[in-house]
């Protein structure tokens, strides 16, 4: 295997895409989006619970590729007990982690979700690893739906 | 040397007319199976686009200048390669549009707005590409008319006994995919045309995916409309034809109004241009249509008869491959086929879009997704395929890079 692809497919990626966390409708979330991309046809629904400010809980539903998938599943945990703002500002950094790659974002900004990396060597993924972000973001913000378009 | 050889000879030469296919991509030969969302382009086509911008460049029906006139001659002289190769009857049956979506939507806001009545409806069927299902929705939705879908078998053939029955007297036109883009079954066009000119309704294919696969004889299908992209057929983009019966094109309402389309202009009236003008409003894409031109006469040197016989081989080859590599599910198994391997692995699991990035590391460029046919994908329960097609430039060697890439495809993500 070439050395793009292994970093594309981490193992730590490809786990969390064959069994993703917190993948389910929420019934109590307090704002939920659609996110799509039409490139693929890739579709998820995002749910998060806000508590005085506060994410409690995110999870998911929908389809798509491994990296997408697991894209969604690491980020159901890492904004959790993040403010809005915060979460907002982290989908900043993983943003510049998967176009730019790891020289410019340092692994301690991002944690697990360092594993995304890889995607900066795959212009054409991009959209695949920023899906569930922009529509966090739009369930955020109140939007009931994005897309990567 | 027999005729027969002489061709096939001359089909095995045909991939050495494709610079773009001499190249290595990351590293390895470019194998390009994505012929069905565009062909490459043959150097006799590049070079016909040259000439004519070193040559010939002028506005067409306009200039009594030389160049002026070579250029109309030049373009006037594509719309005929164009009139042969569909064999229509005339000249003017042939209307330069961007691509099949432009023709259908042509036909949609003048066939569509000038003859659809509340109660109306339209039939389709399920395995159409978007540019076929959207232009009757937004104009079904304008005119108080309906759209009906013909359904099709698990194999992806239409259901012809359904479709019959939705051939009610309330519907104004059937607009069917020739070839399908996404699963590669060939429709019974012929059939079609003559279940619905019984009952007196008008027919639209869309040719897209079938020109450069078939030979397509617009008299013989007896349909009303054709709808082709140069694209799909080693031409440039942007430039495709509308084919459609004069006495039916005579009838309807002009489309976009500019210069080209009138025989004269005052503020109080405008008399309208004959056809096909009468469609053709601004400066066309002469260019695209000089390579259109060269994109027929290339595909009538190496024979159609020859290429259909040639990627068919090339296709059930393929297939029997494709079937022999684990965890592989074709999609759509028509009786007939042309040109396309729709497939998905594991079920679905390993996303498309997964392999498509193996495989493109690999060298192998196919398309991952929908295919622009959303409906069909729920019909079959898949989010997206991956999609494997043929042209004529393709070989056998081809067939087994993708297979040897999709071996790659289960060691990296099985």
């Amino acid at each position: 295997m070439s050395g793009d692809l292994r970093d594309l497919y981490q193992e730590v990626v490809l786990e969390h895409s064959r069994r993703p966390r917190n993948f389910r409708a929420m019934e109590d979330a307090t704002a939920s989006a659609q996110g799509f991309n039409p490139l693929c046809g890739d579709q998820i629904t995002l749910y998060v619970k806000m508590k005085e400010g506060v994410v409690k809980e995110v999870s998911f539903v929908g389809q798509g590729c491994a990296i997408s998938k697991a894209s969604a599943s690491l980020l159901t945990g890492a904004v959790k007990e993040k403010t809005a703002e915060e979460a907002l500002q982290l989908f900043g950094k993983v943003h510049l982690l998967v176009t730019e790659g790891p020289s410019k974002v340092s692994p301690e900004e991002v944690g697990k979700l360092a594993v995304l990396s890889g995607v900066s060597e795959f212009p054409a993924r991009v959209k695949c690893a920023s899906l569930a972000w922009h529509t966090l973001k739009a369930a955020l913000e109140g939007q009931s739906n994005v897309s990567t378009e | 040397m027999s005729a027969a050889n002489g061709m096939a000879a001359r089909l095995a030469a045909a991939r050495a007319d494709f610079p773009i296919l001499r190249q290595e991509i990351r590293g390895k030969p470019l194998v390009y199976l994505d012929s069905a969302a565009t062909t490459q382009k043959p150097r006799q086509v590049i070079e016909a686009i040259t000439r004519y911008y070193e040559l010939e460049n002028a506005n067409v029906h306009r200039g009594v200048h030389a160049l002026s006139e070579r250029a109309t001659a030049s373009y006037e002289g594509a719309r005929a390669k164009v009139r042969r190769f569909l064999n229509a009857a005339d000249d003017r049956e042939i209307v330069f549009v961007r691509g099949t979506t432009e023709a259908i939507n042509l036909v949609a806001q003048t066939f569509g707005r000038s003859r659809f009545q509340a109660g109306d409806s339209v039939v389709i069927s399920a395995m159409e590409h978007h540019s076929n299902i959207v232009p009757w929705q937004m104009i079904c939705g304008e005119r108080g008319a309906q759209l009906k879908i013909a359904p099709i078998d698990e194999r992806g053939d239409l259901k012809m006994d359904e479709l019959e029955k939705l051939l009610t007297p309330e519907v104004k036109l059937v607009s069917v995919v020739h070839v399908s883009n996404a699963l590669g079954t060939v429709n019974p066009i012929r059939k079609i045309v003559d279940l619905a000119h019984a009952r007196g309704i008008p027919v639209l294919v869309d040719g897209a995916q079938a020109v450069s696969h078939l030979p397509v004889d617009v008299r013989e299908l007896g349909c009303d409309f054709y709808a082709i992209s140069a694209h799909k057929m080693f031409g440039p983009t942007g430039i495709g034809a509308l084919y459609g019966r004069t006495e039916l094109m005579e009838s309807l309402p002009p489309y976009q109004g500019g210069g080209d389309m009138i025989l004269s202009v005052t503020f109080e009236k405008t008399i309208y241009n004959r056809l096909p003008y009468r469609f053709e409003a601004g400066t066309p894409d002469i260019a695209g249509a000089v390579g259109f031109g060269a994109a027929v006469d290339y595909i009538e040197s190496i024979g159609r008869e020859a290429i259909a016989a040639h990627e068919h081989g090339l296709l059930e080859y393929a297939t029997a491959a494709l079937e022999a590599v684990p965890e592989l599910k074709l999609i759509g198994k028509a009786r007939e086929r042309a040109s396309v391997l729709s497939f998905v692995m594991r079920g679905g699991e390993i996303h498309p879009h997964d392999i498509g990035t193996v495989l493109d590391q690999e060298g192998i460029a196919i398309r991952t997704g929908h295919h622009c046919a959303q409906p069909l994908m729920q019909v079959y329960g898949v989010a997206a395929t991956a999609r494997a097609s043929l042209a004529l430039y393709n070989t056998r060697g081809d067939v087994d890079r993708l297979v040897a890439g999709l071996g790659k495809v289960l060691e990296v993500l099985g």
